[in-house]
């Protein structure tokens, strides 16, 4: 079973409003939640990323976490706090280019001693790209083949040093030789300044369920990091992804996959229910329902009681109140879907939203999710999980204390790193250099 | 004897054949702050070997406490509004220890790397440095101080109101903002540039106007106070207060010789050339502090950038030979008495160009 840590950033999974919230940016943060994941012996440590500050009505977002530190370099100061723990960043490929980023993951791998991750992602909006010298945007075909030829021309580059050899002391860390790419989104040569990072490439994360992003994830990825919570949504996408590998001539083992949960542990399931839903209540305001209700139905609602009935007509398809959230992908379903949930449960529209967006993943005692998480791995639903804590820094203290404890004793998790890198703590492969 | 202003020292940590290993570049930026060095430098560029810089320094700051950490970082190749956050971030991640040495690249061969633009004139490519230190400065400041309420009882994180669009229109960029990073901790990380031996140049233009610091390049403390004397007066003309930015004359020292009577080169000075790397010491740690100490008294700078020739050698014995004579002779600090770069450099926390007058704190 494999294990990471999502640092709980900018989402409405955060609850910033308990007295044990302390700061998003600083330091001591990031420090304290690492450490905590090291402790567990965790796979890695995994940071989202943020181009753009969300806006909804023209208006910058309020009501939950805004604003953030550079992933990259936040994960260069934590690998000099922690020793075996994986470092991983988001980082889009349509707002950069392959020599700046692949000479930024090289460079992490190496000041980590070959911990380094990568979650590419792929933007295709014009609101991003108001803040870029790229401006503008891709098409949503165009952003994944950018993304293919960018992950390719990185591994280009960190293939591109020679090896060291044993009678040249002169060149600890090989010698570079040119490089030439030529693609359709990428034309480029010259030498690549760092040397062959340790673990020969930083681990590849894929974020994303589309069929696109799947395919992507079978031909290019380590790690596919998903949102299937439940047992049969994780059985039938593991299923399917892990078929389309053979394609690429990689086999199951090559890519892991690990759905982002969240974990509530009480000291009885009843207890752990309880928790669960009060931290409900603490993710989804009034405020913060009416503008998830915004989100689908397109207009302004704020004049609507959030304790009082979902909106009675309509939404209107083609207006877009939210900017820089992942959209629904057909409101008029969506709205559909509440509208039947509120009816048959009674629910008021912010009892609605509750019960829509903020479902906890694993809810019970220490014994109980150690079960789940044993029995999700066991039935291929899942090779591990990336954790998504509500709380800044100790959301994670339970599950390292109290379940990461029963998961050794069923032998299902590790008591040590067996090895240094991030590729040996997942079990991969260390990449072979073409030519 | 003292000097009229605080002496500044700052140190270069790269310098020998390129490494990868995260050891050197910690135990050099410690041997600096034991010496209380305002800062540390590493030089970087696209077209030579070496790890990126920015991400070096980062891997240093948990392990340093007090020294000031200034990698380059360049404006021509790369998207300002990620230039604008990981600098911001690293300010962060230092707790107000960040620096931004501006540089651009000026080759073909850089240009090739990334098959965006062509290599194009040191003129262009400073006036768009200019632009790219403009935009980050406005991004460190979208955010104002405080813009973090948490306030539950009306449930918002931010006041949204301190918070800023920079609408940036460069000649060939532009960002809308506000930055992801909040207002870093020193509000603006100290931007550092070299101007070389030219007061008047490219760079020199740029720098006037942005620049915190610089770094010159001379032999002479008459010719260092020249240029010094040009910048400022190109600085005046933007408004900018009397004696910024602060002047640090740049030199490589090779401090592997052992002590030498004065022959030539800078005055003062045992064995000093102009090399391609600008003028170039070459003598003992005794010789080289009277080297500071009298181009200091004669109020030519505000410090010195130094770069070994040799990085462990040399900056121990700038350490522990030069810097601990200086001590010994009170004309430079035994220790740091603040905590962020800026109070090192005695710059103040400036204020943010978008905080509204008589707003709340």
């Amino acid at each position: 079973m494999h294990l990471a840590a999502h640092f709980p950033g900018v989402n409405s999974t955060t609850v910033w409003t308990d007295p044990r919230s302390r700061s998003q940016i600083d330091f001591a943060s990031f420090e304290a939640l690492a450490r905590t994941a090291e402790r567990g012996r965790f796979d890695f440590f995994f940071l989202a990323e943020g181009l753009r500050l969300r806006e909804q009505k023209g208006l910058i977002h309020d009501l939950d976490v805004v604003g953030r530190p550079e992933s990259l370099t936040l994960l260069n100061a934590l690998a000099a706090v922690t020793d075996r723990l994986g470092l991983a960043a988001t980082v889009n490929t349509t707002f950069n280019e392959p020599y700046e980023l692949a000479r930024r993951l090289a460079t992490l791998d190496h000041l980590s001693g070959g911990r380094a991750g990568w979650n590419v992602v792929t933007s295709s909006d014009a609101f991003t790209g108001e803040n870029f010298r790229r401006g503008g945007y891709l098409d949503r075909a165009d952003r994944y083949t950018r993304a293919a030829e960018f992950v390719a021309t990185a591994r280009e580059l960190w293939d591109s040093w020679t090896p060291p050899e044993p009678g040249r002391p002169d060149a600890p860390y090989g010698s570079p030789r040119p490089f030439a790419h030529s693609g359709p989104q990428f034309r480029i040569e010259g030498e690549f300044t760092v040397a062959r990072p340790p673990q020969g490439h930083p681990v590849v994360i894929q974020a994303g369920d589309s069929d696109e992003g799947r395919e992507f994830a079978a031909a290019a990825a380590d790690v596919i990091f998903t949102r299937h919570g439940t047992l049969e949504a994780g059985r039938a996408f593991y299923a399917d992804t892990k078929r389309r590998l053979a394609t690429y001539g990689r086999k199951p083992a090559d890519l892991k996959i690990m759905p982002g949960v969240t974990v509530v542990i009480g000291d009885t399931d009843s207890e752990a229910q309880e928790r669960a839903a009060e931290i409900r209540g603490q993710q989804v305001s009034g405020q913060t329902a009416l503008l998830a209700a915004e989100q689908i139905w397109g207009r302004d609602l704020s004049s609507y009681d959030p304790d009082g009935p979902l909106p009675a007509f309509d939404p209107d398809p083609d207006v877009r109140l939210a900017q820089g959230r992942v959209r629904h992908a057909d409101p008029l379903a969506e709205a559909a879907r509440w509208r039947a949930l509120s009816e048959a449960k009674g629910l008021s529209l912010r009892g609605t939203v509750i019960e829509t967006t903020t479902r906890q993943s694993f809810v019970g005692s220490p014994e109980t999710v150690a079960e789940a998480f044993d029995t999700f791995v066991r039935t291929d639903a899942a090779d591990g999980f990336i954790l998504v804590p509500h709380l800044t820094p100790g959301g994670l203290d339970d599950v390292v204390d109290r379940v990461v404890p029963l998961l050794q004793e069923r032998g299902v998790f590790r008591t040590e790193y067996a090895g240094t890198t991030l590729r040996s703590h997942l079990g991969l492969p260390h990449p072979v250099p073409k030519g | 004897m003292s000097a009229t202003r605080a002496l500044h020292l700052a140190a270069e940590i790269g310098g020998g054949p390129p490494g990868f290993d995260a050891a050197p570049y910690v135990e050099l930026a410690r041997l600096a702050e034991r010496g209380a060095l305002d800062f540390v430098t590493l030089r970087d560029s696209f077209g030579r070997p070496g790890p990126d810089a920015l991400a070096v320094l980062a891997r240093v700051a948990p392990a340093t406490e007090r020294v000031g950490l200034v990698p380059v970082v360049t404006t021509t190749h790369t998207e300002p509004f990620h230039v604008s956050s990981a600098v911001a971030t690293l300010d962060w991640v230092s707790r107000g220890r960040a620096g931004w040495w501006v540089e651009v690249s000026a080759t073909a061969a850089e240009a090739r790397l990334f098959g965006r633009r062509p290599a194009a004139p040191a003129g262009e490519l400073w006036r768009e440095a200019g632009e790219v230190a403009e935009v980050a400065a406005r991004l460190w400041d979208s955010w104002e101080d405080g813009a973090e309420i948490r306030d539950v009882s009306t449930g918002r994180f931010i006041d949204r109101d301190k918070l800023h669009y920079v609408d940036f229109e460069g000649t060939d960029f532009s960002v809308r903002g506000p930055a992801i990073v909040p207002r870093p901790p020193q509000g603006h990380p100290v931007t550092l540039v070299d101007i070389g031996a030219d007061g008047d140049g490219p760079r020199a233009r740029t720098a006037a106007r942005h620049a915190d610091a610089v770094l010159i390049r001379a032999r002479r403390p008459e010719e260092a106070a020249a240029v010094a004397a040009r910048l400022r007066a190109h600085a005046a003309a933007h408004g900018r207060a009397a004696g910024t930015p602060l002047v640090l004359a740049a030199f490589t020292i090779d401090l592997g010789d052992g002590e030498h009577p004065l022959e030539h080169g800078l005055v003062g000075a045992p064995h000093t050339t102009t090399g391609a790397g600008g003028p170039h010491y070459r003598g003992g740690p005794v010789d080289l502090a009277e080297l500071i100490a009298g181009w200091h008294t004669a109020g030519a700078v505000d410090g010195f950038h130094l770069t070994p020739a040799e990085p462990r050698r040399d900056l121990e014995r700038l350490v522990n030979g030069t810097v601990a004579l200086l001590q010994h002779r009170s004309l430079f600090r035994t220790f740091h008495p603040g905590g962020t770069l800026r109070e090192h450099l005695g710059l103040a926390r400036p204020a943010n160009q978008y905080a509204s007058a008589g707003g709340t704190s």
